[in-house]
């Protein structure tokens, strides 16, 4: 770098780099590629290593290199020290560098099917993305996987990198017929696909041409990143910003603060607010640097409206000639990140842009091989595995198709105890049903119903190990309320499973929507008015807090019937936990199959010193207590 | 920033005095207008920071009249520790790690800005931008949260934290350049200045109290220095360097050959040290 070195210059300079634009690119590839030393020869050459960092370098190469003493640049670039010693890059790294026209962001991925999601995190902010592959060895299932990634989550601008020409005599031959096979591959994925045969040991074609192989004419890779044009059109597109913020410094200020996602905005712009609806006009368009003539995509402003329009965050301000779509039926794919799996019927919260809404998978359609793009019949998704299905949201959301927007178009799933980033996912259009299905009004409603019965309508859920005594107590319950002229009704977990849920067995997916029926039905049973009793073991929290969700606050009355396994097992009933033990039935709660017991539940009842007639006086005391039945 | 500000409780800033804490003080400036920052900035003091830095601190909190809690580590100071007598690593732990969780918990903080680059030091390179840490405060690098789009995932329950770092894509050039462009104030030991050191272990140690224990006739000796980072004036090394304004510095990195975290002593302790350190909960 030049060290003339007056202000004058350095003022030039920053000028200079300022009006740079940035390139966020991925590169792909499995560990015997040569993507840590691509990556490590890259920021080499830029002259981005400093002298101390390749004192360690040289240090690191004599102990741990694979290049004989030679100097190993895939050591700059493998981070984390477990990483190291198995030699894999585990997560997504980010380098950075930077050359005289443009300054790069490198999301370094790992390349095995176990770690699609890791690559999945680096495309979702890259504009162009490097496939390498080692040309001795040509398109291998997993450069069809990476392409398929690339192109699901919306790159196009791609580099086919064959790498290890030193290793092939930089045989024209080998890098045209590798061209052909993957040109024929990704026909339809719609790439942009550029091809580089290079050394990344050497940096042949790396940075600059090569001698070595003169039979190739097009760029180098440094050359194509420094010109490949990723701008996308998001300016053209029409306006859209999600509210991250409401701004009240004070009464006389009320703005909202966001980034733009597309188009521009500039006072006196109409506006509305989706999902709510509002409409307004921009009257200011508000920065710390002082009101913006004009704002674009990327740029975090804050909007103030003429009008004083009730809006809060998750609402996307958008142009009203040309407003965002809402919908809160979705269909959509999704990839799943977490260990345990995914089932329908199970409740999730979901992200979209500013905007967090309980959600449930509603239909998984089918799961798609990313070796081989195929469609395959799923009930579940796995750690890794791309589904498509579809979403009911408890909320109207606006979006967009990913294929428009990538900040409106993508969503994350969120587990909803623990709060993790479970999956994530692309809309892909809205159903029509959601449009369609009216929700039919009746005239006669709950409050009617209940009313004349003299009650308050409830579900008191009774959850428990099998044998704990839930549905003796709820027999029990039931003919005390009967006698006090209560109407009841009770769902019995075993009665249920010879009708309604007879298709059902004890997988996880098959419990899971066990309970999602018995929850619906049981608040039928509350819209009718009826205390109703429901006597099921229902395992997992998530699913008895989906029930809850479903009632309105105070119908759901959790009741831990807290029997210890050890007592269930002695009293075994029903000789159920002898055949588990013997092997005969699978996935039998306590023994194959957890039981979560429940957190925060309205009741605990102990059966261990008491009759189930004791226990059900103890219920009905706590129901009088809060006024559901009088005595 | 305004998303940790719309998912957090109770969000707070590490404020490390430094230039990347002043580049994202003056980014929460821009974020939040006309509104302040609503949230209050922490200091973490190990006691042992060059008096510049406290100084500046100080005038800056009022300037901008935003709320600043200062935090050190009671128990430390009654039981002495300091870098001269515990060592760097031990003096670190306690005045600065411990220090640290003891803040948070103390003002039950669910969510903490740091200024932390992912171009300082390999281990970070992984961190994400939403940081989650458990009860104990404790990073676990192979357990994160996946981070998608700007699709930041904020959301803890009781106890648990997430740590943010804003800057986690700037490089340490974008940094001198914003400062530049923006005219952000930082703390003068930024800049070339003749200063009183002593040369230990091969780094240039600024005297900038008695409390450092000087050798048998040795004397501090004048010299033109500037820090390149900043931190515990005992464990910070000072280079010789004339560049005493921003356009002079901006040069003198584009020409340097020798990396950021150099200056500091605790990342030599071990390649995979940091790493380590960011499992134990320092920033």
């Amino acid at each position: 770098m030049n060290s003339t070195g007056s202000p004058a210059d350095i003022e030039g300079y920053l000028e200079d780099q300022a009006s740079k634009t940035t390139l966020r690119f991925l590169t792909c590839g499995s560990v015997d590629d040569g993507k840590s030393t691509l990556i490590g020869r890259l920021l080499y050459d830029s002259k981005l290593i400093f002298e101390d960092q390749l004192a360690a370098l040289e240090a690191d190469s004599r102990r741990q290199g694979t290049q004989g003493g030679e100097i190993d640049l895939a050591l700059l670039v493998d981070g984390l020290a477990a990483e190291r010693e198995q030699g894999i890059t585990i997560d997504v790294a980010y380098r950075f560098f930077a050359t005289d026209k443009r300054k790069f962001v490198v999301a370094d991925t790992p390349g095995h099917e176990q770690y699609t999601r890791n690559m999945a995190t680096g495309a979702s902010n890259a504009e162009a993305a490097i496939i390498l592959i080692d040309a001795r060895k040509g398109v291998l299932t997993q450069t069809r996987r990476h392409s398929y990634i690339v192109s699901l989550f919306g790159i196009k601008e791609v580099v086919l990198a064959i790498n290890k020409m030193d290793l092939v005599d930089y045989d024209e031959k080998v890098f045209a017929r590798i061209v052909d096979e993957y040109r024929h591959f990704a026909a339809g994925l719609g790439l942009t696909i550029t091809n580089i045969p290079m050394s990344a040991l050497n940096g042949a074609n790396v940075m600059g041409g090569s001698d070595l192989m003169p039979w190739y004419d097009g760029p180098s890779l440094l050359e194509w990143l420094e010109t490949v044009d990723v701008s996308g059109g998001l300016d053209e597109d029409p306006f859209r910003m999600p509210v991250q913020w409401v701004n009240r410094p004070n009464l006389d200020f009320r703005g909202f603060s966001g980034t733009i996602a597309s188009g521009r905005v500039e006072p006196g712009l109409e506006v509305q607010l989706l999902p709510s609806g509002a409409r307004s006009r921009v009257a200011r368009v508000v920065t710390f640097d002082g009101d913006l003539p004009t704002a674009g995509p990327g740029e975090a402003v804050t909007i103030v409206l003429e009008d004083e329009v009730d809006a809060s965050r998750g609402e996307v301000i958008c142009a009203a000639d040309d407003p965002i779509d809402t919908s809160d039926q979705l269909a959509v794919h999704i990839l799943w990140m977490d260990e345990h799996e995914l089932y329908p019927g199970r409740q999730y919260y979901l992200k979209t842009a500013t905007k967090t809404v309980p959600c449930v998978v509603t239909e998984l359609k089918h799961k798609i091989n990313v070796n081989t793009m195929e469609h395959q019949p799923a009930r579940r998704l796995e750690l890794n595995e791309v589904g498509v299905g579809n979403l009911s949201l408890s909320d109207r959301v606006a979006f967009t198709r990913y294929g428009n927007n990538r900040e409106l178009g993508s969503f994350i799933l969120m587990d909803r105890q623990s709060f993790a980033t479970v999956g994530v996912g692309l809309f892909d259009f809205s159903l029509r049903r959601a449009e369609n299905v009216v929700w039919q009004a009746l005239t006669v409603d709950k409050f009617s119903r209940s009313e004349i019965k003299h009650q308050k309508p409830c579900v008191i859920w009774l959850t428990g190990l099998s044998g704990s005594g839930k549905s003796t107590i709820a027999n029990v319950l039931e003919n005390r309320l009967h006698d006090l002229h209560r109407h009841t009704y009770v769902l019995d977990g075993d009665n249920v499973r010879h009708g309604l849920n007879r298709d059902l067995g004890f997988t996880e997916a098959d419990r899971v929507e066990n309970i999602r029926r018995v929850g619906e039905t049981a608040k039928l049973m509350v819209d009718a008015g009826l205390i109703t009793i429901v006597s099921f073991i229902s395992p997992y929290v998530t699913e008895r807090r989906m029930v809850r969700d479903l009632l309105e606050d105070g119908e759901f009355i959790e009741v831990f019937v807290d029997t210890p396994l050890e007592i269930c097992e002695q009293r075994d009933p029903k000789g159920l936990y002898r055949k588990a033990r013997a092997g005969e039935i699978k996935n039998f709660t306590g023994i194959g199959s957890e039981y979560q017991a429940p957190e925060n539940p309205e009741y605990v009842l102990s059966t261990v010193d008491q009759t189930a007639e004791e226990s059900a006086e103890q219920l009905l005391k706590f129901l009088a207590d809060r006024d559901i039945v009088q005595r | 920033m305004r998303e940790v500000m719309a998912e957090a409780e109770n969000p707070v800033m590490l404020y490390s005095i430094g230039k990347d804490s002043s580049v994202m003080l003056h980014l929460a400036m821009k974020a939040f207008y006309p509104s302040k920052p609503p949230f209050p900035l922490l200091h973490v003091d190990t006691t042992w920071k060059f008096r510049e830095m406290i100084e500046f601190r100080d005038r800056r909190a009022a300037e901008l009249g935003v709320d600043l809690i200062v935090h050190i580590n009671q128990e430390g100071v009654s039981e002495g520790v300091g870098p001269f007598s515990h060592g760097s690593a031990v003096h670190t732990d306690i005045m600065k790690t411990q220090s640290l969780k003891q803040a948070l918990d103390k003002y039950k903080f669910d969510a903490a800005f740091g200024g932390a680059r992912r171009d300082e030091e390999k281990s970070r390179a992984k961190e994400r931008i939403f940081s989650f840490r458990n009860p104990q405060h404790r990073w676990d690098p192979k357990n994160q949260r996946p981070e998608l789009w700007h699709l930041y995932n904020g959301r803890v329950r009781a106890g648990e934290s997430m740590r943010v770092f804003p800057l986690s894509n700037w490089t340490d050039l974008d940094i001198w350049q914003y400062i530049y462009q923006e005219n952000i104030p930082i703390v003068p030991l930024y800049y070339a200045q003749s200063r009183p050191v002593v040369e230990r272990d091969g780094m240039l140690i600024m005297v900038d109290d008695d409390r450092i224990p000087l050798e048998a006739g040795e004397v501090p000796e004048e010299k033109v220095v500037r820090f390149r980072t900043l931190g515990c004036y005992p464990l910070t090394g000072a280079i010789e360097s004339r560049a005493d304004n921003l356009a002079t510095i901006i040069e003198e990195m584009l020409v340097a050959r020798t990396s950021e975290r150099e200056g500091r002593a605790i990342d030599k302790d071990g390649s995979a040290s940091m790493e380590k350190k960011k499992q134990e909960g320092y920033f």
